[in-house]
């Protein structure tokens, strides 16, 4: 009987091995080649337009890089469309959530409509917003700040950054509201009513009962939604081109300008390394936390 | 919607039972109208694309005559049905080939776990965190030399192995959550590794499987990074047709609406369908 349980495990061990071969083969290739391939390049004087100019360039794309002002420039528009979204969609979705998990009559249909926004591609959302919504002249909310009385704002010539966040927050909020209500779910009712009998408000009842239950959930959202508020991309290309200026241009957007447009492979790959680099700052945080959940 | 919850059932006086209800109604209130606002621009467009181009960029107005003009007009004179299809045929095509590699090893790390299959796990969560543009580069030039660019084939491979480490982990969770002792009864009856997975595993686990589908379905078919760099005319899908209407010369309001409009409807209502199983995979099963 043991022998064969021991034997089992081996061949189990085996068949394990084989089965993941394929996923775990294609991964490594995803991930392995284009991230070498971007140091590669990164150290290298390559540029498209100029096929002469070759060879091993040491730092000096860093270098090029970290001393253009575009690159900071960059760097704080990504900080702050990160910042204001993530602050907008986390409280939002945390209020919202509260909200749709009372009852109340339609609730889930109004669940539905809230959360919709999350499902529109990104492309979408931000002409519409764009144009129908923040048109100068032919907007709704142009239509509705001249309807009580104040001027229309030009919000792409003259907010252009907050016009970006309230798109990407508005495609946002719904993803934080879709977690934390379903993780609202798992509250414990008794808990809640135990607490209202001893005389808690609402609001202790948020702030002792409710908040920390939610604390993992907020976590998970805030770090899944950094990964991918880094490298906002669709919404300013159809936008606002990065302009007027530098003022919507982000770290991904710039990366493809260097790349795709000014053919400079070199500086193009050092700016590739640098968002690698930071959304692995971010991703360490977030693996830590998934490992320790897997755990129990 | 009108049977009251446990809490309500017995309320303690007439006074008690009347703050409750006007607790509900303005609770009614409050909730219905953040769901409209949050909607709102979603509606905006549905209607628009029924306007005529005059009324679109006219001051807004509920009332107007319908008309199915725009819709008519991205049919005939952009090819719509050409980007649909290219849209349907990466998100499905994607979808089906993450399936296909990803239910193996599912299968394997929930049934058959060894003491690497966490790591294994984890591991192929960080190659999720790899952001798009670091790579652009080295993916823009191999399409290049390889003649992927612009191909359905290219934004293909790209979107299965974007949604690959989704889909294992989605997997996973449901698997992880079968009862064992049918696996191991079918073991005992003598069922092979094949049949286990054909006979058993596969029609237990089909809605779990098909949530995990759409998913990768809903992840593809909005996906604008790849699609706007790698593709320009004959491979593009919606995202990247509908980035088209962009240019400052195609301010066409109804036809953007129109379009617009055809693009997301499919996906919308596959997302209000899986909302609930969607948490799993986008949150690695950290929320269920």
């Amino acid at each position: 009987m043991n022998k064969t349980r021991a034997s089992g495990r081996t061949v189990g061990g085996l068949r394990t091995l084989s089965l993941q071969a394929p996923a775990v083969t294609l991964l490594l290739l995803w991930m392995i080649v284009p991230l070498g391939m971007t140091l590669w390049f990164s150290f290298q004087r390559y540029n498209l337009l100029m096929p002469g100019m070759t060879g091993f360039a040491g730092l000096e794309n860093y270098e090029y890089l970290l001393t253009d002002p575009a690159l900071w420039a960059a760097m704080g528009n990504t900080l702050l469309l990160v910042g204001w979204v993530l602050a907008i969609t986390v409280v939002g979705g945390t209020l919202l959530a509260v909200l749709f998990q009372q009852e109340f009559a339609g609730r889930g249909i109004a669940r539905v409509l809230a959360i919709s926004p999350f499902f529109v591609m990104p492309t979408v959302s931000a002409l519409v917003w764009k144009n129908m919504m923040m048109h100068p002249s032919n907007g709704v909310l142009a239509w509705l700040s001249e309807s009580i009385g104040l001027p229309a704002v030009d919000w792409f010539s003259s907010l252009p950054l907050t016009s970006i966040v309230i798109i990407v927050a508005w495609q946002w909020l719904p993803f934080a509201l879709l977690i934390l209500l379903t993780a609202m779910q798992s509250l414990d009712e008794d808990q809640v009513e135990a607490a209202r009998m001893d005389g808690a408000g609402p609001v202790a009842i948020f702030f002792f009962i409710t908040l920390p239950h939610l604390k993992r959930a907020i976590s998970v959202v805030i770090m899944i939604e950094m990964i991918f508020l880094l490298t906002i991309f669709a919404e300013i290309f159809v936008t606002t081109s990065g302009g007027p200026g530098l003022a919507t241009t982000n770290l991904a957007y710039l990366i493809y300008i260097r790349a795709l447009l000014d053919f400079d492979v070199g500086t193009a790959s050092a700016g590739g390394v640098i968002a690698i680099i930071l959304a692995n700052i971010v991703a360490i945080f977030l693996v830590r936390m998934v490992a320790k959940n897997l755990e129990d | 919607m009108t049977t009251l919850s446990s809490k309500t059932a017995a309320p303690r006086s007439v006074s008690g039972w009347r703050s409750t209800q006007s607790k509900r109604i303005l609770l009614t209130l409050l909730g219905w109208s953040v769901a409209l606002v949050i909607f709102f621009p979603i509606f905006w467009m549905i209607l628009t694309g029924f306007k005529t181009e005059t009324a679109a960029i006219a001051d807004p107005s509920l009332i107007f005559s319908p008309t199915l003009e725009s819709y008519q007009d991205v049919h005939a004179r952009s090819g719509y049905a050409r980007f649909a299809l290219n849209s349907v045929a990466v998100a499905f095509g994607s979808t089906f080939f993450a399936l296909l590699i990803a239910i193996p090893s599912a299968y394997a790390m929930a049934f058959l776990p060894t003491k690497r299959t966490k790591g294994t796990l984890l591991w192929m969560l960080s190659t999720k965190m790899l952001p798009s543009v670091g790579v652009l580069v080295p993916i823009y030039l191999i399409f290049r030399d390889v003649g992927l660019l612009d191909t359905r084939t290219g934004l293909i491979i790209i979107y299965t192995l974007m949604n690959l480490p989704i889909v294992v982990w989605m997997l996973y969770t449901f698997f992880k959550d079968m009862p064992k002792d049918i696996l191991e009864a079918g073991r005992m009856d003598g069922a092979s590794t094949f049949q286990e997975v054909f006979f058993l595993l596969l029609p237990l686990t089909l809605p779990g499987i098909a949530s995990t589908g759409l998913l990768s379905v809903i992840l593809s078919w909005n996906e604008a990074f790849w699609s706007l760099n790698l593709t320009t005319s004959s491979a593009a899908p919606l995202t990247a047709y509908i980035a088209s209407f962009s240019s400052p010369e195609g301010l066409f309001w109804a036809k953007l609406s129109a379009a617009s409009t055809m693009a997301i409807a499919p996906i919308l209502i596959l997302g209000w369908m899986t909302q609930k199983q969607m948490v799993r995979g986008l949150t690695f099963g950290a929320v269920k």
